[in-house]
């Protein structure tokens, strides 16, 4: 741009702005707190990433060095790694569909009904972290339910030690997690369903739609795609970083760290250890996975329908 | 069967199919059911029922015991129990009100208006809908500490006004208003700040009621984080997390506890259900 055409242009800017101050006005709160305490964050745990900083010295740059110990020094985090994604997958793709497959069932339901059932599902997202009766269900001594009901039924004659035993804690937690997880989603894809052009499955019926599988993957899945972008987004930020469900269930540090996650070990040695940078290098590394994976995903569902 | 489904569809099903799908449905709404079915029994069974073997779904003598002991036991601790309630109805009433005014005030120039770094901003939103709060953590902590706002209330009430999620449901909802409607108001003289008042507010009142769900969810169940310490300031999600501590002796007590903090969101979201469906209509992100 020549030196006269970048003043007009910031001249012009300048118009720009002036003319829509109002708007900047009414912007201008929610985004000085959403850079404060979002992205501001972000940035700092980038930079932090690359130093060795406890809260104590002055931050001290170090380059790559926490990633390296991190990918290939800590075993600790690998175990959290490989729990995290089993946990997405399972749980995440899972609830996903169950979300989608709940939604899509409740809506043939007449509205009273409808309205009860989506009542029943979202409830437990919504009851304020009581996920705690889990514990009560599978408690360790006999008075757990689960216990209580396989000694009645002569199923096993001691009770098992459901949430100390690293074979049986992720499961439980996987099932705990998909109870908890019929959240925001859910909600989009009732309200999706019910925007979608009834007129479309006539005509979906006139150009040879045989059953109703057909009918989902021609004509209801394509009509919702933006609700199903948005229920993946939350879904795979949610699944990614599961932890609060694995610490109150299987303690924490878990008995040989059987429900340790990324979210876990990033909390280990961010509140525990105070190691702020290598925490800082967990919650990158998380930071990434969690836009790849929703960038992946998204892709995948602009194939729907076809 | 008949009662629940539609027969006016034109494509071929089968009932065995459609006998199978809603199996599916009643048993996975029985596994969400229970555990709540459970607790809120749990709530009202005399101490003698919560230890029988084998163990009870449904209560037989209720008994409001359970509730007493409550708040007999919360009366003789160091902070009256009372005082964990004021901090979460607090710290949810001023979070979710400060949320709802500042995320559609930021959403109506961001869904009906273009303008300079418009497109940027609102990209940003979306990009950190995509990330969860545990990733900021630390910094956020360094962050309260440089404000001065660690063990105060601000420090859960104000980062909870910027939540992205607000933002970018109000915007979508936002959008469909019609535009003519605002440049009527325009010609009228009303100036922004009117026309987000007067006449943009009301018209999105099924979305921020959505908001007042989705945001009093998540503060009704803070425990405060890291940011809290000291017990007067503590709420009721940290009060019920030391009662559960305190083991089976206090399993009824727990329930008690659990069935008062169940109860006010899931009242709120009967209440609000068809304008929650609503606004999550046009919840979708576009490709």
């Amino acid at each position: 741009m020549s030196p006269s055409g970048l003043r007009n242009y910031w001249a012009l800017f300048g118009k720009d702005v002036r003319r829509d101050k109002h708007l900047y006005v009414l912007l201008a709160p929610y985004m000085v707190l959403f850079l404060l305490f979002t992205v501001l964050p972000v940035v700092i745990s980038i930079i932090f990433s690359f130093t060795h900083f406890n809260m104590l010295e002055m931050p001290r740059w170090i380059g790559w060095e926490n990633y390296s110990k991190l990918l290939w020094n800590d075993d600790v985090f690998l175990i959290g790694v490989k729990n995290t994604l089993i946990f997405s997958v399972v749980t995440g793709l899972v609830s996903y569909i169950a979300c989608f497959l709940f939604a899509w069932l409740i809506n043939e339901l007449n509205p009273k009904l409808r309205a009860f059932m989506t009542l029943i599902f979202f409830a437990p997202s919504i009851s304020g972290n009581v996920f705690f009766i889990w514990q009560i269900i599978f408690s360790s001594d006999s008075y757990g339910i689960i216990n209580g009901l396989l000694m009645q039924l002569g199923v096993i004659y001691e009770p098992i030690q459901w949430l100390q035993d690293p074979k049986y804690m992720l499961g439980i937690i996987m099932l705990v997690q998909l109870w908890l997880s019929l959240g925001t989603s859910f909600l989009a894809f009732i309200a999706g369903l019910q925007t979608v052009d009834k007129t479309l499955y006539e005509a979906g019926a006139v150009d040879g739609v045989k059953n109703r599988w057909q009918e989902l993957w021609f004509i209801t899945l394509p009509s919702m795609r933006p609700q199903l972008m948005f229920g993946a987004v939350i879904q795979i930020t949610a699944s990614l970083a599961v932890a609060d469900v694995a610490m109150a269930l299987a303690g924490f540090p878990s008995v040989q760290y059987g429900a340790h996650t990324i979210v876990t070990h990033l909390v280990d040695y961010g509140t525990i250890r105070f190691e702020m940078g290598y925490a800082s290098a967990i919650a990158t590394v998380l930071f990434v996975m969690m836009l790849g994976s929703n960038l992946i995903v998204q892709k995948l569902l602009k194939r729907v329908g076809e | 069967m008949k009662l629940a489904i539609r027969l006016n569809k034109k494509v071929n099903r089968s009932w065995q199919v459609d006998a199978l799908l809603f199996l599916a449905l009643a048993g996975f709404g029985a596994f969400m059911a229970i555990p709540l079915i459970y607790v809120i029994n749990n709530a009202f069974k005399p101490l003698d029922e919560l230890f029988i073997f084998p163990p009870t779904l449904f209560v037989r003598n209720a008994t409001l015991e359970n509730f007493a002991n409550l708040f007999q036991v919360m009366k003789n601790s160091w902070v009256p129990f009372s005082r964990y309630i004021f901090n979460t109805v607090f710290i949810t009433a001023a979070g979710t009100a400060g949320h709802i005014l500042l995320a559609s005030a930021a959403a109506y120039p961001l869904a009906k208006h273009k303008f300079r770094g418009s497109k940027v901003l609102f990209t940003v939103v979306v990009l950190s809908l995509m990330f969860s709060p545990h990733v900021t953590a630390i910094p956020n902590y360094m962050i309260m500490s440089a404000l001065g706002w660690m063990d105060s209330y601000q420090a859960v009430i104000v980062p909870a006004f910027a939540y992205p999620l607000g933002l970018y449901l109000m915007k979508q909802f936002m959008e469909q208003i019609p535009d003519a409607l605002l440049e009527a108001a325009k010609i009228d003289g009303a100036s922004e700040y009117r026309i987000f008042w007067q006449v943009v507010m009301p018209l999105v009142k099924p979305a921020w009621l959505t908001l007042l769900i989705l945001m009093m969810q998540m503060l009704w169940g803070t425990d405060g984080g890291s940011f809290i310490y000291s017990e007067q300031l503590k709420t009721l999600h940290y009060a019920m997390g030391q009662i559960i501590q305190g083991g089976i002796a206090r399993a009824g007590v727990g329930a008690a506890v659990a069935v008062i903090m169940m109860t006010v969101p899931i009242v709120t979201f009967i209440l609000s259900q068809s304008n929650v469906i609503q606004t999550m209509a046009s919840s979708g992100m576009k490709d």
